[in-house]
């Protein structure tokens, strides 16, 4: 049965003093997140909803919409040569970010994060980057990228070596999705070195001594002590890379508008063009789902495949 | 649990943030700071237009009680000269108008393009801004977009003082939306000099000898033409010339009613016309990435031969020139060749004009702002200073330039007159044309394809 102990006429009113104040955090909490949540739910989650609504109309955008073509929009989609294109150069940029870019990047952070003289400079020089808008990158890169060697860098440079023609970099079907795939990595390696830096910087120094003191060679170092404990890190940086790379719209829109002939087409130029330049808002916006969706399909199966496991948690 | 869905949520989350920034057509918010900083940084010209004396006249003070009126204006004349003109008579207009604000947005033509489109979009039009008319603002006036001014054109006899074919742009379905400031054609501007140095006497005047002559080019080491083909629109021209040149007045209006098919014989043949031309490599290098300013700086730097290119192009080089004189006498213009055995008359001319159409929730002081900048007076000083082909009568006298002269006798003895496609078709199939010509340009479509691609596209929006 129930047993009185002496504390027990106190405990109550401590526990309300407790839980009262709780409730007070809870509301303190509640107001400062109200702000962003509101506008979230205003500016985000509402225009993918209607968005969504929007998909099922033959819509140009103009007044209300009216004709209701349920998923047809989505049918054509699905079969439009230039979208799948624009799928396949989608999927080019990710793998190159993924094979190129990132392994850049964590060889930079190594270097200037650790052992370099002057790597303070050379990490902001590596940074520098990512700082500009991305607006700026890109008519930057479009004049140095210019065909006539009097205005564009790049051909300046190249008609020094003797036999060498002016090369239209962004202006060849072959060449422009590589080019957009230089300027995109100048752009963001700088960003990755940097997380690798922050995980570095967590990797405490003992546990190199420790191997180094049991005869571990530089690459044994680097592929079984650093990597594997940079692996969190890694993981973060992949994940924004493909999202980045899958999203990708300024400087691609700038620089070449996906063309010539959709050569530098993705999803993200794909989609406006059909919103914004021939009026189907419609099919914009079904398109503009089926980007959402193929980002989310990647994230669900990103956090489920890959190893959970923390190795800078276990020591 | 609770773990699991805190990781399901915020990945959900983060796709949400990280795809907001593209997956929201649906919410075109106005961008109010845009237009300020596109808004003329340069201060009021110190030199009024030449002509605007007589309109001043014309313009009563109005009394001081009148209620603030605010009337936005976009244009696109991004040249100083140009800019200036319309900045100095928005001056003079407010100065006799002390109640009306004339708030000027100054917009490159893709940007206005592109920015024009979401202000649409969002319900939201400017009070007078740059149209072409045509198809394009034909969506805007069936969307209710767009001002029916009809009653102020029938007033006073305004509507006399245009001329009736330009005039007729502006109009759908018997309501007029706006005013044409130009018209002209398009036709090959070329360098003179150029030209003489290759050993060519005369301009050609058909197919053929334009392919000679480019070879003639070529084989003197100049680059015969200069094409901003990124844009696309000016690759466009050279396709629907040859369908002008080639179908003539009645291919096109078979397709265009559905009679007949953008598949039909001419269509295609304008692609193989075009691809014998794209094959003797006549362009500046990297033309398929330019853009048409790039191709102002090619053909006012003198480095190719030809452009082929509206009325507005001498202003356009002027601007792009390092001392912004253009290529002055050395500029000549001839009429986009006959093709041997078309059907087209070798007079025929495409082309196009430029107005402004007024915004559905204009004032009826904007709409005395355009007539006053539609003025014979605003069309003289416009024409001065080679920004326009006039289009009020009375203005040729302001037409000093000779090019542009013959730009305007050009597009008069047409005896059909072919609005560019992109305008005398809804946009969605003027940006098809638009794309599938470029891949002709590039040797990825075949001229049936290309042919095709247009085809269906006005299946679905010709009826």
């Amino acid at each position: 049965m129930y047993e009185a102990s002496p504390g027990e006429t106190i405990l109550p009113s401590r526990q309300e003093v407790r839980s009262s104040r709780g409730l007070q955090d809870k509301l303190i909490i509640f107001l400062f997140l109200l702000p962003s949540t509101v506008i979230f739910l205003v500016f985000v989650v509402y225009p993918i909803f209607h968005s969504v609504y929007y998909s099922f109309f033959n819509w140009k955008g103009l007044g209300p919409a009216v004709d209701f073509i349920a998923l047809d929009n989505y049918k054509r989609i699905l079969t439009d040569r230039v979208f799948l294109i624009a799928v396949k150069n989608n999927l080019i940029i990710v793998f190159l970010s993924l094979l190129l870019q990132l392994p850049l990047s964590l060889g930079l952070a190594i270097l200037v994060g650790r052992n370099l003289p002057g790597r303070a400079f050379f990490r902001s020089i590596f940074f520098m980057p990512y700082v500009f808008s991305e607006v700026i990158t890109a008519i930057m890169w479009l004049g140095l990228f210019n065909p006539d060697p009097d205005r564009g860098f790049i051909n300046a440079l190249l008609i020094l070596i003797p036999g060498v023609e002016p090369f239209p970099w962004l202006a060849d079907t072959r060449t422009v999705l590589l080019c957009v795939f230089v300027v995109l990595s100048w752009k963001y390696f700088g960003f990755h070195m940097l997380l690798y830096i922050t995980g570095l910087q967590n990797i405490p120094l003992d546990v190199e001594e420790a191997a180094r003191i049991d005869g571990a060679n530089r690459y044994q170092l680097l592929f079984n002590i650093t990597i594997p404990l940079l692996s969190s890190t890694i993981r973060t940086s992949v994940y924004m890379s493909v999202l980045g790379s899958l999203q990708q719209f300024i400087l691609v829109w700038i620089m070449t508008h996906g063309g010539p002939v959709n050569a530098s087409e993705v999803m993200s130029t794909y989609m406006y063009r059909f919103g914004f330049v021939r009026f189907y808002l419609g099919y914009g916006s079904a398109v503009a789902i089926v980007m959402f969706l193929i980002c989310l399909a990647f994230s669900l199966v990103y956090q489920r495949l890959t190893p959970q496991q923390d190795y800078l948690g276990g020591i | 649990m609770t773990h699991k869905i805190f990781t399901l949520l915020s990945i959900i989350l983060i796709a949400v943030f990280a795809l907001s920034g593209c997956a929201t057509p649906a919410t075109t918010v106005p961008t109010e700071e845009a237009v300020v900083e596109a808004e003329p940084t340069q201060p009021a010209p110190t030199e009024p237009p030449a002509e605007p004396t007589a309109a001043e006249a014309e313009v009563e003070p109005t009394v001081e009680e009148q209620p603030q009126v605010t009337v936005t204006w976009w244009h696109i004349q991004v040249a100083d000269d140009q800019k200036a003109l319309w900045q100095g008579m928005a001056d003079e207009y407010m100065a006799a108008h002390p109640n009306v604000t004339v708030e000027i947005t100054v917009l490159e033509n893709e940007a206005f393009k592109t920015k024009i489109t979401t202000m649409m979009q969002s319900g939201n039009p400017p009070d007078i801004f740059q149209s072409w008319g045509g198809g394009g603002m034909n969506e805007y006036a069936i969307a209710g977009l767009l001002k029916d001014i009809t009653a102020d054109l029938e007033k006073d006899g305004w509507k006399d003082t245009f001329s009736p074919g330009a005039l007729g742009v502006f109009s759908f379905e018997g309501k007029y939306y706006g005013v044409p400031r130009d018209m002209g054609a398009v036709g090959f501007w070329y360098n003179k000099d150029l030209f003489a140095q290759a050993g060519i006497e005369a301009p050609p005047t058909t197919w053929s000898e334009f392919l000679e002559d480019i070879q003639t080019l070529k084989a003197a080491g100049i680059t015969p033409i200069a094409l901003g083909e990124g844009d696309k629109w000016p690759g466009a021209f050279y396709w629907e010339y040859l369908a002008v040149r080639i179908g003539g007045q009645a291919a096109f209006d078979a397709a265009y009613s559905r009679k007949g098919a953008f598949t039909d014989e001419p269509f295609v043949e304008a692609g193989v016309k075009l691809q014998e031309l794209v094959a003797l490599d006549p362009f500046q290098e990297g033309f398929l990435g330019a853009t048409w300013p790039d191709e102002q700086v090619v053909m006012a730097s003198e480095k190719a031969a030809m452009d082929l290119m509206g009325q507005w192009a001498p202003g356009a080089f002027k601007d792009a020139s390092v001392d912004k004189q253009g290529l002055g006498d050395k500029l000549g213009w001839f009429p986009f060749p006959a093709v041997e055995g078309g059907a087209g008359d070798p007079a025929d001319a495409l082309g196009g004009g430029n107005g402004f159409v007024v915004g559905k929730d204009a004032e009826p002081e904007a709409v005395d702002f355009l007539k006053y900048i539609s003025s014979v007076e605003s069309q003289i000083a416009q024409a001065e200073i080679g920004l326009s082909v006039p289009v009020v009568k009375g203005a040729e006298v302001g037409l000093t330039d000779p090019m542009l002269v013959l730009v305007q006798q050009g597009a008069a003895a047409a005896k059909y007159f072919q609005l560019y496609y992109d305008q005398a078709m809804p946009p969605a199939v003027g940006g098809v044309v638009n794309d599938a010509v470029q891949g002709v340009f590039a040797g990825t479509l075949t001229p049936e394809e290309c042919a095709a691609m247009i085809e269906e596209s006005a299946q679905m929006e010709l009826k």
